[in-house]
């Protein structure tokens, strides 16, 4: 693939292809290093990133590329300069890839039609964060060896989350069910069309889930009148220890980040025997390589 | 040149007048003359040999952005005027939202001033309801219609302040103006970007329901129920504002409403990835509401068929979606887009003509949209079997900004007539200046 704009439209295979991949690499695999060497990977976020920027800056480094780490802050995005005149004159630089986190829904889309360099989503808006939910089918795979007849129960701020999109795609392509669970308001029209069963009951699928994926609760959310409080909230739709109690026992729990511990996911539960959170983190780097690898080729 | 022209066994549709069927159309001093159905003998007159073509009323379109004065970069009256003959407009409404905004008899001097420069096709005036758009306080509607407006209208902008439209649909009532109203309630559509559905939910961009319109079509028939004003509909996009309006026509209140080309034509996934010539506002609905729309068309719910022009320059799209300007330029693909549908089987010939001339024309008191003798000459002579493939770099508007560039479309506009002149034949604009 010459770009990773999203999941939606991969195929099965493709991303079973990157997947395996990512298997290889976490073992150490064959030394990758020269890969890229004397490439440049451009990391450019648009919005802030710990996890997914440092992660895909590791996966370079891994393969041998120079990361040219570029932020908004002290650009010339400040003096008024527009999205493509960025990505351009980062372009003209000649980097192999463009690495991008943007704040605007198909800010990638735009990019990729304007370079001839790969264009990585690394987080658009509300629409994709293809990565992320390569590393979460990744995690999955590896404690379940296949995501079939699986039952994945996504929560909480559906309406505005990338990563409940690109794994709503790649969960239900590699074989599984996905139940996305919110606030009506949370939830958008459509979701049924696109593959997922919805609903706002999460007690009475939580025996269900063989995993639920808890998202962040963006608290400016509250002020949009989605929902009244974060306590009301938490108290609807957090993971908390009782609920934990209901799951099946070998149920997993994940988790994006950044978390609110206390709202959507209880300090007991993000560190219980059920969490595979920082072996979601960990596997970050392994899956990043293994895009960088396949868009750079 | 003569000021006699025989336009010769062309197929005349005249909706006003009962007219659809081969005529000769004599025109003399800038007026039409004779519409006869045996042939006409005259001497020294230029003829048109029409025969195999269609000999229409010129179109009028209620809802053009000249974007001068202001935003000259994205059109000037002018090349918005050469815009309008090249699709077969002989007559064009201007909207207010201008920079300086046209709230004021200077603006609209200025605006009839450059006009009559361009001398190519009828430019009427449309004033703010309020001061500056803001919202706030009426602008002077008398001192506006004493320097031409033909109605008023905040154009882009609802008037949120249900007690302001009400005043403003009963003070407009002393010059008999129709108010004319982009239906948005802003509470409802808030930050969207695009209509609320399964696209957006795909593509994670903020959906506005179509709530937000049907809301304030709703509200304003109880004003317009009340004040017994005159109100026109802008742009109608889905189905609930059909039929709020459709049973509002059958209660007898004073409404017309314009539907546009993209909107009867298009539905919200032609945003395809981000494509931003598919954002507008109101944004593109459901293939359910392009048939309610159409169907409001064809039963004369919907009085017109208004383009909404709205250029911009690639500064203004080609940027993230959420960041794009709204709207489309519409002037040169209207009357392929229109006919499309008639192919289609959707809409009859004579129902789209009068959409484009006579429904117009009665909607805002405008002279034109028909051919009886002494009515002004203002002509579209088409080749209704004419493919042609969309082609935005030879728009004569200054700007591209289409989301129907490559589309094949049907009707060819051959000449286009003001007042007895001819302005635009076989793709060339004639006569400017």
């Amino acid at each position: 693939m010459r770009h990773l704009l999203g999941i939606e439209g991969l195929r099965r295979a493709d991303i079973e292809a990157l997947l395996d991949r990512a298997e290889a690499h976490l073992h150490g695999g064959p030394d990758a290093s020269h890969v890229l060497r004397g490439k440049v990977v451009a990391n450019l976020f648009f919005e802030d990133s710990t996890r997914t920027r440092t992660s895909f800056e590791m996966a370079a480094h891994a393969l041998g590329a120079e990361v040219l780490n570029w932020t908004t802050a002290g650009s010339s995005v400040s003096k008024g300069e527009t999205l493509l005149d960025t990505v351009r004159n980062i372009e003209a630089t000649g980097p192999v890839a463009l690495v991008i986190r943007h704040r605007s829904s198909g800010a990638p889309h735009l990019a990729a039609r304007h370079v001839r360099c790969a264009v990585i989503n690394a987080g658009d808006g509300t629409h994709e964060h293809p990565s992320q939910a390569l590393l979460d089918a990744f995690t999955l795979r590896r404690r379940w060896g296949s995501l079939d007849g699986r039952t994945v129960l996504i929560v909480g701020d559906i309406r505005h989350s990338r990563v409940a999109r690109s794994n709503l795609h790649c969960l239900t392509t590699l074989g599984a069910k996905v139940v996305l669970c919110g606030p009506p308001t949370l939830l958008p029209p459509g979701l049924e069309s696109l593959g997922a069963e919805v609903t706002s009951n999460l007690d009475s699928v939580l025996p269900r889930a063989d995993a639920v994926m808890c998202l962040r609760v963006q608290t400016e959310r509250q002020s949009e009148n989605f929902f009244p409080s974060a306590r009301e909230f938490s108290r609807m739709f957090g993971l908390n220890a009782a609920r934990a109690e209901r799951l099946k026992p070998e149920a997993l729990v994940l988790h994006p980040g950044p978390m609110n511990r206390g709202v959507e996911i209880a300090p007991a539960v993000a560190d219980g025997p059920r969490s595979v959170i920082l072996e979601q983190v960990a596997h970050g780097v392994a899956v990043r390589r293994a895009i960088l690898e396949e868009v750079c080729r | 040149m003569s000021s006699t022209i025989l336009f010769r066994r062309g197929r005349v549709i005249d909706p006003r007048n009962g007219v659809d069927g081969v005529r000769d159309v004599l025109v003399r001093d800038g007026r039409v003359a004779e519409v006869s159905e045996a042939p006409l003998q005259v001497q020294d007159a230029r003829v048109v040999e029409a025969s195999g073509r269609l000999v229409l009323p010129g179109f009028i379109d209620l809802h053009v952005h000249l974007r001068e004065p202001g935003e000259e970069g994205k059109e000037t009256i002018l090349t918005g005027c050469m815009a309008a003959v090249a699709g077969g407009f002989t007559a064009v409404v201007a909207m207010p939202n201008t920079k300086p905004v046209n709230d004021s008899v200077l603006v609209s001097e200025y605006v009839k001033a450059k006009a009559r420069e361009a001398r190519l096709c009828h430019v009427y005036l449309a004033g703010a309801i309020t001061k500056g758009l803001q919202g706030e306080e009426m602008a002077e509607m008398g001192a506006l219609v004493s320097a031409g407006c033909v109605c008023i209208t905040d154009d882009g902008r609802p008037v949120m302040n249900a007690g302001l439209m009400r005043r403003a649909l009963q003070y407009a009532q002393l010059f008999d103006l129709p108010v004319m109203v982009h239906e948005e309630d802003l509470t409802l559509s808030g930050k969207g970007v695009m209509n609320e559905g399964r696209t957006s939910t795909r593509l994670g961009l903020t959906g506005i329901p179509p709530s937000a319109e049907v809301a304030m079509v709703a509200r304003d028939m109880v004003l317009l129920e009340e004040t017994k004003g005159r109100l026109h509909v802008a742009h109608v996009s889905c189905e609930g504002s059909v039929r709020l309006i459709r049973e509002a026509k059958r209660r007898g209140l004073r409404v017309t409403a314009e539907a546009t080309p993209h909107h009867f034509t298009l539905d919200d996934e032609a945003v395809g990835a981000y494509d931003t010539h598919a954002r507008m506002n109101p944004p593109l609905r459901t293939r359910r509401d392009i048939e309610a729309v159409r169907e409001g068309l064809a039963d004369g719910t919907i009085d017109a068929i208004a383009t909404d022009h709205a250029p911009h320059g690639v500064l203004e799209k080609q940027v993230e979606f959420d960041k794009a300007w709204n709207g489309v330029v519409g002037l040169e693909t209207a009357l392929g887009l229109t006919l499309a549908v008639v192919r289609e089987g959707a809409l009859s010939l004579q129902r789209a003509v009068a959409l484009l001339t006579d429904g117009p024309a009665k909607a805002f008191g405008l002279p034109g949209g028909h051919l009886a003798p002494g009515a002004p000459a203002d002509i579209t002579v088409v080749e209704p079997d004419v493919e042609w493939t969309v082609d935005s770099a030879r728009f004569f508007s200054r700007s591209r900004n289409t989301p129907f560039h490559g589309r094949r479309l049907p009707g060819r506009v051959a000449q286009t007539w003001v007042d007895g002149r001819l302005v635009f034949e076989d793709g060339h604009i004639k006569e400017s200046r």
